[in-house]
């Protein structure tokens, strides 16, 4: 996946160049997508995508508003199912499964394939009850303790668990900012996902929930795949492994976050990058 | 002259003064409206304003003190014994009297005859004294409001200042109208716990306000016990909120989360119609159609169903409050955030799971409020009760009895004789003061529950 | 390391976790599609009831517009009418029409001698039909002296025989013909001398006691008088309302408490402003009783806060920078509101207006506490007379035991309905046709 040292890189490519540059292609990928379309509509919000995401990595989707970063993301749990008059064509598969498949069931995916979103998003029920949904409604819990365990683990594992251990029963709407969405990451982790997808996670919150979410991702990449759509390229040199930048629908460049920082090869990856628009 | 055609004569001449005003402050203008501190037009209002609000105050005044100076006087002019009469006895004197000249009493008694005559004088020259009157205020006050026109006049805003006044005054007659509902029902009501204590009224269980009246007398213990109508308006409410509280929040649910643009925008207003459909009618299906069929029914299953039962006036309360749950519940789901259902649904969540575990408890408070507003509509509700509800006052749980409601009672004791110093009238009044009272505490309550949830997700 | 031992047990748990989810599913499944079926069945049953509502009055009702007429070879014999030979339409008036009839009659059947039987011959005819000749002599006085065809209402009875709305079958003590007089009906239909026409008596004429004789006409005036009162107090002074406390009022307690109380109003039961019209408009002010003054008067305070609530919404929406732009070129705030915003609002405020006016024309228990539920025979021809409105007639004659009025009252029905879906037409109309995004 590195980009062999000794490859002469181009100083630019042209900006109508249509191919996606870089490497899309991982060994023993979790995600492969195969020319996906996204239409809304008649908006075509996402054009012939080509994308794999590896285990255990972390890939920041990044790339100016409206880009279609967040509609690819929310292609890969189906969260467009959701959104009237949205079609997606061509091929995502998770472990080898098309997820598009006619006899797949979104829920077994999406308990598969978690979601994180932008803005903060507890029910208004207690804490305990919002971690505790997920493992309720699949029935992963056999019994009461075995439930509260997955609870504790999860909100240990969100880093959550020190700060509200006492406040299980509050209302996890009145949480800080940070800590709700330190909520929304150990809810998600309950269900024991594959994939955890962000949506622009931090948009809503302050530099220091920031940076304990940010570290919190780094730490949950041991166990899973995440991949999180950002605005900030500093937060996605900082998170993640590897980077691709969104361009009006269509993948620009795919490639080690390292080298896209430092050396981006397509001419509009590289004025994203160093701030002429965006 | 009628009254309306002096009401007509006043707005014309106030078009006529609008004229004189705009022309006066043009003259005064001398060709350059610049001169003027408001357009022309202002001035024709000011001048139109003054010609038309003072003869309309007097006009209201005379119609106000009219009536009771005329009969006071034509009582002045009878023979001694009528005048000591009693208060009540002169008022029918009166009416006699009044009748007499409008012909609709026949003969007219001989002794009433001078009496007859100078009425009919009175009224005649009391007509014209107002009309007089009344038109030259209107002048009066069409040359004054002339005569203050300057070019510095401020016209507009004078305007604008009534006009505001006019605004205000519309906005205070809701209250007036609380205020009227109030004393209205707290004076009769007031008189009718002075003949029943309160405690027997309100802990009663025998309710007969006929057997009163048949037995001339004031009510014998007992007869004024209002239990059983609490009773039978609960019974009857419980049912309809039971067939529609159900029906109502699922067809929401139903619109607002499964159903396709097209069906949801042709099924929401068709269900809403249900709403639009007056109470008679639904009296009248309930009475004709539903009643002999929930009985016919209960006859096949060897039940004896009352042809008035509470189960078929409940069922048909219910078709109505129907709409009445749905939309406001439809309303609060709808307000109920995506980014919750996307976060149900992210976790996998089915439809049904994210609706039933994370919209509806979101929803609560809101489709709580709804569903009080329609049980206030429920209790209140007069006609479906009066045409399919039983007028017997039985203290009973069974949906298959005839029960009596509270406005079915109101109705009752109030069509037909009036007599405001029997209890039987007045205790109308005082179910009309515990009606107005619960609906009262339902629609704050659930006002206030809704304005709170509006605010949560606004 | 104890992440490498949690790892393992990660990936052991990912697997556990797609079965248990996988295990789950179909009875899931199977709950998510009950749960959408029920929402579809109740909605299918809101809708249902709504049919049979619809369906159960019009089945009623299209029978009670037409009506059975009589064809009766009538001599208008001078000897009964003018047997003083005085020729002035003061005779024609107070002529003895029940014997025409009665001789008429008995030519069809000179079979029946008897007393009582010549009653129930007579009896055939509505009551009303000695009137109806009359006023057919008056239109055609020159028929005085001769023999003419003439058609005239029967008794209600029979019409619902000829309409099949009595059952034959019935033993003969629990119907309301006898036999007999069955037998005469079949024989009028045989010759052909019994046939149902347009019901022009229903349209025409006021409240009756008799079924056959009865119509809407009383009841319309009424409504149209008291809609009247209405318009003329509840428009202005509810546009005006919603103009205050949306564009002028300040935001303190008053106001507040002003706010609480519209909405409140339009939630209190319509009976209690009976009793307020009673308590307050006929007893305190002395109005007349039963007349569409009060009615209107009271209706106007029970559709107020639906105006003025339907007002100020239609007047929210429109939008701030509105009245900015008129305010900033130095436009006072009544300039701005009466020439900016309220013409923007006006679509929406009559949206309102119509709504509320439509529910003042259904609703009838105030207007029974007000006396409008007397038996009046006239129609109203001013606003201080007795009179009643369509929906209270509807209640009076659904009240009533003849068979002949149960046709009759949903016939009065589908009139109301038929008012009140034309005002929601335009109500739905007007939105549609002004209707602003912003």
């Amino acid at each position: 996946m590195r980009q062999p040292e000794n490859i002469p890189i181009p100083a630019s490519f042209s900006r109508d160049q249509l191919q996606t540059v870089g490497d899309i292609f991982v060994e023993n990928p979790r995600i492969q997508c195969r020319n996906v379309d996204v239409y809304y509509g008649e908006k075509h919000a996402i054009q012939d995508v080509n994308l794999d995401v590896g285990r255990n990595e972390v890939i920041a989707l990044i790339g100016p508003s409206g880009c279609g970063k967040s509609t690819f993301l929310r292609c890969l749990n189906r969260m467009n199912d959701t959104i009237l008059g949205c079609r997606v064509n061509g091929e995502i598969k998770l472990d080898g499964l098309d997820i598009y498949a006619d006899g797949l069931d979104v829920v077994t995916l999406r308990a598969q394939v978690g979601m994180v979103f932008q803005k903060p998003n507890p029910f208004p029920k207690s804490i305990f009850e919002n971690v505790a949904y997920g493992p309720r409604i699949h029935g992963l819990a056999s019994d009461k303790f075995e439930l509260e365990e997955i609870v504790e683990k999860s909100l240990r594992r969100a880093g959550l668990w020190d700060e509200i251990k006492d406040y299980l029963r509050h209302p996890g709407t009145g949480l800080s900012g940070g800590q709700q969405q330190r909520l929304c990451i150990a809810r998600t982790i309950a269900v024991n996902p594959e994939v955890i997808l962000m949506d622009e996670p931090c948009s809503a919150l302050d530099p220091i929930a920031t940076a304990k979410i940010e570290q919190l991702i780094d730490d949950l990449r041991e166990d899973y795949t995440i991949a999180i759509v950002t605005h900030s390229m500093q937060q996605a040199a900082r998170v993640s492994q590897r980077t691709a930048y969104f361009h009006l629908g269509k993948v620009i460049e795919v490639g080690d976050t390292a080298l896209i920082f430092t050396n981006p090869r397509h001419q509009l990856t590289e004025d994203y990058i160093t701030g002429r628009f965006g | 002259m009628q009254k309306s055609t002096l009401l007509l004569l006043l707005l014309l001449i106030s078009v006529y003064a609008f004229h004189v005003g705009q022309k006066r402050s043009q003259e005064i203008a001398q060709g350059k409206i610049k001169n003027l501190h408001s357009l022309p037009k202002y001035y024709g209002y000011y001048t139109a304003l003054w010609a038309f609000l003072p003869a309309l105050l007097l006009l209201f005044i005379w119609l106000g003190f009219e009536s009771p100076v005329i009969n006071h006087s034509v009582i002045e002019t009878l023979p001694e014994e009528s005048r000591s009469l009693s208060n009540d006895l002169k008022g029918l004197l009166i009416n006699d009297i009044h009748n007499s000249l409008s012909g609709s009493a026949g003969e007219t008694k001989p002794e009433l005859k001078a009496a007859v005559e100078y009425l009919r004088d009175l009224k005649i020259w009391s007509n014209w004294l107002l009309s007089f009157l009344a038109v030259s205020f209107a002048f009066m006050g069409m040359y004054f409001a002339r005569s203050r026109i300057r070019q510095g006049h401020r016209a507009r805003n004078q305007v604008e200042k009534t006009v505001m006044w006019f605004l205000l005054g519309s906005s205070l007659i809701a209250i007036l109208t609380t205020v009227g509902i109030v004393l209205s029902v707290l004076f009769e009501s007031i008189r009718f716990f002075g003949k029943i204590p309160l405690s027997e009224f309100l802990f009663g269980l025998q309710w007969s306000p006929q057997i009163a009246m048949r037995s001339d007398q004031v009510a014998s213990a007992g007869a004024f016990g209002a239990v059983p109508l609490f009773t039978g308006t609960l019974l009857i409410s419980s049912i309809a909120l039971i067939v529609a509280v159900p029906i109502g929040l699922m067809s929401a649910i139903y619109l607002a989360e499964y159903a396709s643009l097209g069906f949801r925008s042709v099924a929401k207003p068709l269900l809403e119609i249900l709403a639009g459909i007056p109470t008679v009618v639904y009296g009248f299906f309930a009475a004709l159609t539903v009643a002999p069929f929930i009985r016919g029914l209960g006859a096949d299953f060897g039940l004896d169903v009352s042809s008035e039962s509470a189960l078929a006036a409940g069922l048909v309360m219910g078709i109505m409050i129907i709409p009445f749950v749905s939309s406001l519940s439809d309303d609060f789901i709808n307000a109920v955030p995506q980014s919750l259902r996307d976060g149900a649904y992210a976790l996998g969540a089915t439809q049904s799971e994210t609706i039933r575990q994370v919209v509806i408890p979101a929803a609560l408070p809101g489709i709580v409020g709804g569903i009080l507003l329609a049980a206030s509509r429920a209790i209140g509700e007069t006609m479906i009760v009066v045409m399919a509800a039983g007028l017997a006052a039985n203290l009973t749980a069974n949906p298959l009895e005839a029960v009596t409601t509270v406005t079915t009672q109101i109705v009752t004791l109030l069509v037909g004789d009036q007599e405001f110093d029997s209890p039987k009238t007045l205790a109308a009044f005082a179910l009309g003061l515990v009606l107005f009272l619960a609906t009262l505490v339902l629609n704050i309550l659930a006002l206030h529950i809704v304005r709170k949830y509006r605010e949560q997700y606004e | 390391m104890s992440n490498q031992k949690e790892d393992s047990k990660y990936s052991n748990q990912g697997i556990r976790t797609h079965q248990l989810v996988k295990a789950g599913l179909p009875r899931r499944r199977a709950k998510e599609n009950r749960f959408k079926a029920y929402g579809l069945i109740c909605i299918v049953a809101g809708l249902g009831f709504l049919v049979i509502l619809f369906g159960n009055i019009i089945s009623h009702a299209w029978s009670a517009f037409e009506q059975t007429y009589i064809a009766l070879d009538v001599t208008f014999d001078e000897s009964i009418i003018d047997p003083e030979g005085r020729h002035d339409l003061e005779t024609l008036t107070t002529a003895d029409y029940p014997a025409l009839l009665k001789k008429s009659m008995s030519a069809l059947f000179p079979e029946v001698k008897e007393r009582q039987q010549k009653r129930s011959l007579n009896g055939i005819l509505s009551s009303g039909a000695p009137y109806e000749l009359q006023r057919f002599l008056q239109q055609h006085p020159a028929l005085l002296g001769k023999t003419e065809r003439v058609w005239l209402p029967v008794d209600d009875d029979v019409d619902m025989l000829v309409k099949s709305q009595i059952d034959r079958t019935v033993g003969e003590a629990d119907r309301r013909l006898k036999d007999f007089q069955i037998a005469w009906i079949d024989k009028l239909i045989a010759d052909g001398r019994l046939e149902k026409r347009f019901n022009k008596q229903f349209f025409a004429s006021g409240d009756s006691r008799e079924p056959e004789l009865a119509g809407i006409r009383g009841a319309l005036m009424g409504s149209l008088f008291t809609l009247l009162v209405t318009a003329v107090l509840s428009l202005p002074v509810g546009v005006a309302s919603a103009i205050y406390l949306e564009e002028f009022a300040p935001s303190n307690r008053w106001t507040d408490i002003i706010e609480v109380n519209i909405n409140n109003l339009a939630a209190v039961p319509s009976i209690v402003f009976g009793l307020l019209g009673l308590a307050v408009f006929i007893n305190f002010f002395g109005l007349p009783r039963s007349s569409p003054l009060v009615g209107g008067l009271v209706l106007t305070l029970m559709t107020l806060p639906v105006i003025i609530i339907a007002g100020r919404s239609a007047l929210k929406s429109v939008p701030p920078s509105i009245r900015e732009a008129a305010l900033g070129i130095g436009a006072s705030q009544m300039q701005t509101v009466f020439h900016h915003v309220l013409p923007l609002a006006m679509p929406g405020m009559l949206t309102g207006a119509i709504i509320g006016m439509a529910r003042a024309l259904g609703e009838s228990a105030p207007l029974l506490m007000i006396g409008m539920v007397a038996f009046i025979v006239d129609v109203p021809g001013s606003l201080t007379e007795p009179s009643t409105v369509l929906p209270v007639q509807i209640y009076l004659w659904a009240d009533s035991s003849e068979r002949g009025f149960v046709e009759r009252t949903s016939a009065a029905i589908l009139v109301l309905l038929a008012f009140l879906i034309t005002m929601n037409g335009l109500a739905i109309y007007l939105r549609k046709r002004y209707e602003r995004r912003w």
